[in-house]
């Protein structure tokens, strides 16, 4: 299968199992979301696919496929060379992802030298820096990190991110730290990269509604197992596991104003004429 | 009825080089006795700079803060003693504002030490009690406490005194969604045990939406729109507000998602300081918004600080 195919994942830190038998999966073009609360082993899954696990963490079991080739077995890691180009990730700080005495622009040419490309660099960044929405990219190409706003940072990483045309991208609480116009903006971005290089999508991010605003499918995390898979319809409409009744509870808050009433779901058509009054 | 806390014309500039910024540019606002107030906006907006200077942290440029009719803008450090017990901040980041080699104990006792307060002993375990923590937590430091029970200490500080006015800056924003769920539950009952009074700053509309009775909107230093928090959020009059709120992530479909109203981005470095200051992002801009923009009364109680108030804000 091509996209990513994580298999049975099992991961230790020391004599604890941190995550069991986690399965999941990213067909191209397609957007998966995982949810569940801090420490329920969403972040250690998606470090294993690229081979980025802590030092103290390992894989125990399981196994994990990129386009249909192992990239992680217990004690066998090849995933240095399909990081970049094949998987990419996305931080939750955007500010402490980057380097604070580098150029934005010297950052992401980085990426695209260490990927053997060499011709052009400083156009390219810039075209990579408009393709994520910057105004002026070539004035940005030119600043520090700490010359940007929290926004803008995210937009520079999902630059480098997708700077090698990656398979899948995996994007860990992309907008956690923003505010929630620039979180859309940036939920808009990437679903339209998503549409137009036909990347595959792992979002990962303790808010559902985030995830059940963007993805396809759900996947719920619990104590480092996931607990509940499904279409996005079927675990916000009828959660099994407690936790994910738990997380949808929440989702019962959210205004209903100029828009849709939360439970009128993906169940309906999507050009329901109804729908225009309400805006 | 007086209001427990009350700003007039509040301003606090910052230098940045040769520039000012107007971090808070003329807020007023009042906080009446049991209320519960949220302050919304971006980053940038000026809502902790307003926190900060009604908890006189900060001294404003310009304006004034008054508690209980008495102005503490001017009050040497001694003389804000009283108002310190009575407004208690509460911040984001727990780990930042605990002493990390502090113990739990120490932590909650020192308040109460500062201000000369006897049995110690008995109100730091009743404060315990009253925020949820279990005893056996007494002897650790902050860093081994999850992000929730941090926050617990954080609060159990604040209420230590028995403040009347807790000024809260997003609270819940270090914490993940049980821990946030669980912690909210907390606040609501302090509020209606000790009948405080809230000021809660938060970028997460639905946190306002749950917590507070009213709400005001900021965008870079000035005031958007204010008004009860459902008036506000569900018939915005502000196209600001309506941007907020179109954000708010829901679950429909990406062809419901195209007709969102979404803010224009901000283009170069000079923004525009006269005028409507959201003109230049606002997809619905008129050439009127060069000027300052009128204060429109909505409904009473309800003002948004835009040319287009009125005519969005009728039924939809």
């Amino acid at each position: 299968m091509p996209g990513l195919e994580i298999d049975g994942l099992c991961i230790s830190i020391g004599d604890h199992d941190v995550v069991h038998a986690v399965d999941l999966q990213v067909k191209p073009g397609t957007c998966v979301g995982l949810v569940g609360a801090s420490g329920s082993g969403k972040s250690l899954t998606a470090l294993a696919s690229l081979g980025l696990l802590p030092r103290a963490a390992r894989v125990t079991a399981g196994r994990i496929l990129l386009g249909g080739d192992e990239t992680v077995t217990p004690g066998r890691d090849r995933t240095a060379a399909v990081r970049g180009s094949g998987i990419a990730m996305i931080f939750q700080s955007p500010r402490a992802a980057l380097n604070p005495v580098l150029r934005v622009g010297h950052q992401v040419a980085r990426v695209l030298r260490r990927k053997g490309q060499h011709d052009d660099l400083k156009q390219r960044c810039i075209e990579l820096l408009g393709a994520v929405g910057l105004l002026e990219p070539d004035k940005v190409a030119r600043l520090y990190p700490h010359e940007l706003s929290g926004g803008m940072c995210q937009r520079i990483m999902i630059a480098m991110g997708i700077a090698v045309e990656p398979q899948i991208l995996i994007a860990d609480e992309p907008t956690t730290a923003l505010d929630v116009t620039v979180q859309a903006d940036i939920l808009d971005l990437l679903e339209d990269l998503r549409s137009r290089t036909g990347m595959g999508m792992l979002l990962i991010s303790h808010d559902m509604s985030v995830v059940a605003e963007r993805c396809e499918s759900i996947s719920v995390m619990w104590q480092g197992a996931i607990v509940e898979v499904g279409t996005s319809a079927t675990v916000i409409n009828s959660p099994r596991h407690p936790f994910t009744a738990e997380l949808v509870r929440d989702l019962a808050h959210l205004p209903e104003t100029g828009g849709l009433p939360a439970q009128s779901s993906s169940t309906r058509p999507a050009d329901d004429p109804a729908r225009e009054a309400g805006g | 009825m007086r209001p427990l806390i009350e700003v007039r014309g509040l301003r606090k500039d910052y230098r940045r080089g040769g520039d000012v910024l107007h971090a808070v540019d003329g807020i007023d606002l009042a906080l009446m006795p049991g209320e519960s107030v949220g302050i919304i906006g971006e980053s940038g907006a000026g809502k902790s700079t307003l926190a900060r200077c009604i908890t006189r942290l900060e001294r404003p440029t310009n304006g004034s803060v008054f508690f209980q009719g008495t102005d503490v803008t001017g009050l040497s450090d001694r003389a804000l003693r009283r108002f310190r017990r009575e407004v208690q901040p509460v911040f984001q980041d727990p780990l930042a504002a605990l002493n990390p080699r502090w113990t739990v104990r120490r932590l909650i006792t020192e308040p109460l030490k500062i201000h000369g307060e006897r049995g110690a002993e008995r109100r730091v375990d009743e404060v315990l009690r009253d925020v949820g923590l279990a005893e056996e937590l007494m002897a650790r430091r902050p860093r081994d406490l999850s992000g929730g029970q941090r926050q617990r200490v954080a609060i159990a500080r604040a209420i230590v005194l028995r403040p009347s006015v807790l000024v809260l800056d997003e609270p819940t924003a270090s914490v993940d969604m049980s821990a946030r769920r669980a912690l909210l539950t907390l606040l609501k009952r302090l509020r209606s045990a000790h009948g405080l009074t809230y000021l809660y700053i938060s970028h997460d509309i639905r946190t306002i939406e749950e917590t507070c009775s009213r709400t005001i909107v900021m965008y870079r230093g000035r005031l958007a729109e204010e008004g009860p928090t459902t008036e506000v959020l569900d018939s915005p009059g502000h196209v600001y507000t309506q941007i907020l709120m179109s954000s708010i992530p829901r679950i429909d479909n990406a062809t419901a998602r195209q007709g969102r109203l979404r803010a224009r981005p901000a283009s170069g470095q000079q923004l525009p300081d006269t005028g409507c200051l959201f003109a230049h992002r606002c997809p619905r801009a008129l050439p009127e918004c060069a000027a300052d923009p009128p204060v429109v009364q909505v409904t009473p109680g309800h003002r948004a600080a835009c040319v287009l108030a009125e005519r969005t804000s009728g039924p939809q």
